[in-house]
């Protein structure tokens, strides 16, 4: 009889309940009547991330050095695992508000049938009248299941796994746009060649590492590392190439080339969840397997990453000022902040961890509502993006162009926005970590990425509306409560940062 | 760890290569040589492609869906036959592990059919 690993239910709940809320779901696909079917899925999905954070909480209170790994070994629900599973729930519960919206277009932002040709009669068709595919909800809960599962990964086999189970439901969300059919096919197909790719390298990464330290839990990887004996080259390689497989999905300099592409083709709401979720599950897996994994190395990997961050941070900044699309262009700011959390990662240590976890849930909720924003200004070909169509947008529509201002306001990281206090949280860390010069970069990247968002803010306000200036559509109640909740958020987090830093600073807690 | 332990490996690549190699030239040589049309033919490998029209041509999704379908049930049988011969020591665990793997499968299997993958026409 083989004997079986402990299992903690309570700890791995929150994943069971999300995996069998995802069956369902296909199940729910399979009997419900086509026009019940994007009600009674939004409700249930929205219903299995409410459970799931109810016992995230639950567990929180009584999570201890010894009953944190659980599961064989394969997973450890430790304070930080549970903060980002929280973070995770909360942006996924806000992104699906945006998915499940029906009043901006008839049937929603997804096409029926993803395999009807492009431009054909039948796509006209579809682009008019029929409902949307509700598949996306079963695909956006095995994917947030997978992020669940990746930031409490404790050994990399597990964490591969994961990675696989978020990415592989991402790559077909992302060519499911009802309009823009090709930009948003390209967009998958890209994120699928490209992403297949980095997972191999990280596939590769993990057998070296397994080579050297010769097993890929991350408390034994640790040990060896401290220890240093043999070939240390294998083990250093094998974390290079682990560091580009998860620098891929944070969309890192020089990985980033899929992020504008991607995140122009992809429906709008999934730009959105990507965004938000995938950078905060990917940064979650990136400082797991360096603080407890590779602590040992003594951190001589900082210049390497540091020149990363670096470069990060100052591709996004400029590739950002050349943009003419709003996606695109939040799309290279999304590359500029990965950059700025790189900072915060490297500045190591207690501080560094809590301004990456504050960073994680402030920039989720203001790129979220970002977003959301840009679903609403349409002509009659979808979402107008060109920005050129938003000249004047400001006297069309001065409450959403002053929402929007303001949100591009956070993202420049004004004083009284979350943006400013998590930009603030992560260079202090990193000045007191001893890495100024990557502030350096941090505070010109800035000022650079500054002129775009302004760019932007000046042609709503002061162009008059052309006859190409597209109306604003009045939201429904989901949009209206996304948009809502990420501009409070945005707007509390800058004033009142101190309730979610403590939480953070409580969470930043590895358990080996 | 010294690479003498390899010698025997690298002996066996020379023999399987030298074989190969062997076989390959000397076949023009002894081989008997009957004309058959079948032997031009691709080998192994299905019909014949009829010409395709100009730009690739378009061909029904039916036989993709009913490919991925067959590859399915393909890695579940994969992953039930291991499971099969070690049932004695894997147990009660093992059994209910296999049993939730089978409902997921299950589950897809259900979706395809409610939704008309398994129609032909």
């Amino acid at each position: 009889m083989v004997k079986l690993p402990p299992m903690d239910y309570a700890a791995i709940m929150p994943l069971l309940i999300l995996f069998g809320a995802a069956c369902l779901g296909v199940l729910i696909e399979a009997f419900v009547p086509r026009r019940a079917r994007n009600i009674t899925q939004l409700l249930f999905s929205l219903a299995a991330v409410i459970a799931a954070m109810v016992f995230v909480v639950k567990r929180a209170g009584n999570v201890t050095a010894a009953n944190a790994i659980t599961a064989g070994g394969a997973i450890t629900i430790d304070k930080a695992a549970l903060f980002l599973q929280g973070s995770l729930l909360v942006l996924a519960f806000v992104s699906l508000l945006i998915f499940g919206e029906r009043t901006l277009e008839q049937g929603g932002a997804f096409v029926a049938q993803a395999a009807v040709t492009v431009g054909s009669e039948k796509d006209k068709e579809q682009a008019a009248k029929s409902l949307g595919s509700t598949e996306v909800y079963p695909l956006a809960l095995f994917s947030l299941a997978g992020m669940l599962l990746f930031v409490a990964a404790n050994d990399l086999l597990t964490m591969f796994v994961a990675l696989e189970v978020f990415s592989l439901p991402l790559y077909l969300l992302c060519a499911l746009a009802r309009r823009k059919r090709l930009l948003s096919q390209e967009a998958a197909l890209k994120y699928f060649l490209l992403g297949a790719y980095a997972s191999a390298f990280f596939l590769f990464g993990v057998a070296l590492v397994y080579g050297y330290a010769k097993a890929v839990d991350f408390a034994s990887i640790h040990t060896a590392a401290a220890v240093g004996a043999g070939n240390i080259t294998l083990l250093i390689t094998g974390l290079g190439l682990l560091a580009i497989g998860l620098l891929f999905k944070v969309a890192a300099a020089p990985f980033h080339v899929w992020t504008p592409d991607v995140y122009q083709g992809a429906p709008t709401p999934v730009t959105a969840f990507m965004a938000a979720c995938t950078k905060a599950a990917a940064f979650g897996g990136l400082i797991r397997v360096l603080y407890v994994g590779f602590d040992g190395l003594g951190w001589q990997f900082t210049p390497v990453l540091g020149a990363i961050a670096a470069l990060t941070v100052m591709v996004g900044a400029v590739l950002a000022v050349t943009q003419t699309d709003l996606k695109r262009l939040l799309a290279y700011s999304s590359v500029a902040n990965a950059g700025y959390l790189l900072i915060g990662v490297l500045a190591g240590g207690q501080l560094g961890l809590q301004s990456v976890l504050f960073y994680l849930v402030a920039y989720g909720l203001t790129v979220i509502a970002a977003f959301a924003l840009i679903t609403l200004v349409r002509d009659a070909d979808g979402e107008a993006t060109h920005l050129s169509r938003w000249a004047g947008l400001g006297a069309r529509s001065p409450l959403f162009a002053g929402i929007f201002t303001f949100l591009l306001l956070a993202f420049a990281g004004i004083p009284l926005t979350s943006g400013f206090m998590a930009k603030l949280s992560v260079f202090g860390a990193a000045v007191d970590g001893g890495q100024t010069w990557l502030v350096i970069f941090g505070v010109i990247s800035s000022i650079i990425l500054a002129f775009p968002y302004l760019r932007v803010v000046v042609m709503m306000w002061l162009s008059e509306p052309g006859e190409s200036t597209p109306s604003v559509s009045l939201p429904g109640v989901l949009t209206s409560t996304a948009l809502g909740v990420g501009t409070i958020a945005t707007l509390v987090l800058g004033v009142a940062p101190g309730l979610l830093l403590d939480l953070a600073d409580k969470a930043a807690a590895f358990i080996r | 760890m010294s690479l003498s332990a390899y010698v025997p490996i690298v002996g066996l690549f020379a023999l399987a290569g030298a074989f190969g190699l062997f076989s390959v030239a000397a076949a023009p040589f002894i081989g008997p040589r009957r004309f058959n049309r079948a032997k031009l033919d691709a080998y192994e490998c299905g019909i014949e492609p009829t010409p395709q029209p100009i730009g690739g041509g378009r061909f029904p999704v039916k036989f993709y869906l009913t490919a991925m379908l067959f590859i399915v049930f393909d890695i579940e049988i994969i992953f039930l036959y291991p499971w099969a011969v070690s049932f004695n020591m894997l147990g009660v665990f093992g059994f209910v592990e296999m049993v939730i793997f089978i409902i997921t499968v299950f589950i897809a299997y259900t979706y395809v059919w409610r939704r008309g993958g398994l129609d032909w026409d």
